[in-house]
């Protein structure tokens, strides 16, 4: 049985809006709608979106914070909506742009607070509190306050927070919001080895493509309410119809190449890009054009997961 | 149940810890706290002089009941503030979502860390403004040994009884966005009928009764009445049953409240 199921959830909301003087309207706006999927133990998912897509809903959803309008939610066998306090016991959440830490207080009291509200034993605080402290490097911040860590530290420290209790599924809802590179970077390393080590399902939401390109062996995509993708990253590379660039340096500059299916997007003096659909091989067009022009030199752009990404977005219609 | 006991034990010494940090602030207000007493102290005592006996208190009652009151201003805060604060803010911001969704009681929570802000402030600025006072005025104390013991009760029953009104203050936040002027009108109430500006001891008539079964009695003149020994005998532990119910009373309402806030927030989605 999958760790998380969800079967056609939706959630709509009812907004009142003033009109003119007195008069009042409702309206009723759509979260999400009809989700489905299912995460397997042990699985890290990518849940990416643009803004107002449904993200932050579908996990305030599988917290149990808010109930779906309709459709079967379950995660780790329970319905979070009327199973929360037993369920926050077996999940951990990281909002990125809120703590679940105590600002005027040191990291460690934090973490001792939550180590007496998930009742959490002894051994396995101890033991936790050295990991955690030895591969998110918190040694030196945990007498800190946490109103004076910086981004990257706060987050380390909410993710150590979020892990304490040995949670079974962990949502993390844009994890790496605002930290420099090499803090992301690292933390990325801390999610894969967690993931890995501990058997800990994850799912990811992020604006982030890069950390999706580096942890996530699948990807689920929201759109307005609506799942409009749900697989692997070369699945999601497949489908969408981004192409690829050859960039061709010739020895003088000439007219702009014309070979196999390919179109000439730009010339520059002796450069001109040429693209090409994505399922093609470069090699026969290299070959083609090596044999009929005086080539200097070649390269090839791949297309970004951000570039199919952003056809997904614009692709699909807009309601409402 | 014991964990829950020593989790509200660890929120309360955090909370203390807490306000401890801000000391210049807790300086600051001890400085106005006594100069605020000696002032109050010189109205009392033209009052009492030209009226001796007025609400039962003589002059050196009048005055004890002074530095009481400003003794206890922080400590129940009369005009809002501690963990009912941190509750509002948190529902303006949405951080009360992580409030929710964590295995614990609200309620317990707040109460926890409201008592140990409690415990601080009136270690702090409760007892330091007293010591000034002391020096500088002739004051009554608690004849024996279980009037002080029952002050002890009333002043922990005080903050309580403060507390579920500032909860239920809070809480409106969850239904008006922003409760400031909830608050700005509960503290007028709290102020008049806690008997922080006129003794309730002196408000005429029916004003007078109605004033002692109001919550607020509790705040102020219930623990004043019990230290200055005008409740003897069992009177004082009828003094302390009142703040009690008012206790139980508002605790439950705020349980009830918090019950709807949380179907709010979940079923209707904030």
């Amino acid at each position: 049985m999958s760790v998380i199921e969800v079967q056609g959830v939706s959630r709509s909301f009812v907004v009142r809006r003033k009109v003119g003087w007195l008069g009042r309207e409702r309206e009723t706006v759509h979260a999400v709608r009809d989700l489905h999927f299912g995460v397997e133990r042990g699985e890290m998912v990518g849940y990416i979106g643009p803004n107002g897509a449904g993200k932050s809903t579908t996990i305030k959803m599988l917290t149990g914070i808010l109930v779906p309008t309709s459709g079967r939610l379950t995660v780790a066998g329970m319905v979070p909506s009327t199973q929360r306090t037993a369920l926050a016991r077996r999940i951990g959440v990281v909002f990125g742009q809120r703590t679940t830490l105590w600002w005027d207080l040191p990291l460690r009291d934090s973490f001792d607070l939550l180590r007496r509200i998930y009742r959490i034993p002894d051994a396995r605080y101890r033991a936790n509190m050295a990991t955690f402290t030895e591969l998110l490097d918190l040694a030196e911040i945990l007498d800190t306050p946490v109103r004076q860590l910086s981004l990257g530290q706060r987050m380390r420290g909410d993710i150590a927070a979020a892990l304490l209790h040995d949670p079974e599924v962990v949502y993390l809802d844009e994890p790496t919001i605002g930290l420099d590179v090499i803090s992301k970077s690292s933390l990325r390393d801390f999610l894969r080895e967690t993931n890995r080590e501990r058997g800990v399902t994850i799912l990811l939401t992020t604006h982030d493509l890069v950390d999706i390109e580096q942890l996530c062996s699948r990807v689920m995509v929201i759109d307005k309410g609506s799942l409009v993708f749900d697989g692997s990253l070369d699945g999601l590379h497949a489908l969408g119809d981004a192409r690829r660039t050859l960039v061709v340096d010739l020895v003088e500059p000439g007219e702009p190449i014309r070979s196999l299916g390919a179109d000439t997007v730009k010339v520059e003096g002796p450069r001109q890009w040429l693209t090409f659909a994505a399922d093609t091989s470069a090699a026969p067009l290299v070959a083609d054009i090596a044999r009929r022009y005086q080539v200097a030199d070649l390269s090839i752009l791949e297309p970004s997961i951000e570039d199919v990404i952003k056809q997904m977005y614009t692709r699909t219609p807009r309601e409402g | 149940m014991r964990a829950t006991v020593s989790l509200w034990f660890a929120v309360a010494k955090r909370s203390f810890r807490r306000y401890s940090t801000y000391r210049a602030a807790t300086l600051a207000g001890i400085f106005t706290n006594s100069v605020f007493g000696i002032i109050i102290c010189f109205v009392y005592i033209a009052v009492w002089s030209e009226n001796p006996g007025a609400g039962g208190y003589d002059a050196k009652d009048a005055v004890t009941y002074a530095w009481l009151g400003q003794a206890m201003i922080m400590t129940v805060a009369v005009w809002n503030g501690g963990a009912t604060d941190d509750l509002a803010a948190r529902i303006k911001t949405g951080d009360v979502a992580i409030d929710l969704y964590r295995p614990v009681s609200l309620l317990g929570w707040y109460l926890a860390s409201d008592l140990g802000r409690a415990l601080y402030h009136l270690l702090t600025r409760g007892l330091a403004p007293t010591l000034v006072g002391a020096a500088l005025f002739d004051l009554r104390y608690p004849a024996d040994l279980l009037l002080s013991v029952q002050f002890a009760i009333a002043v922990v029953l005080a903050v309580t009884v403060s507390f579920g009104v500032r909860m239920l203050v809070s809480a409106s936040a969850f239904w008006l966005l922003d409760d400031t002027g909830v608050k700005h009108l509960a503290a007028i109430f709290a102020m008049f009928f806690s008997g922080l500006t006129v003794p309730l001891v002196l408000f005429p008539g029916w004003t007078g009764d109605l004033a002692t079964v109001l919550p607020w009695a509790s705040y102020l003149q219930v623990p004043a009445d019990i230290w200055l020994g005008k409740h003897p005998g069992t009177d004082a532990w009828a003094a302390l049953a009142f703040q009690a119910a008012w206790t139980i009373a508002l605790l439950w309402l705020c349980h009830l409240v918090l019950g709807l806030a949380n179907r709010k927030v979940v079923v209707q989605g904030g």
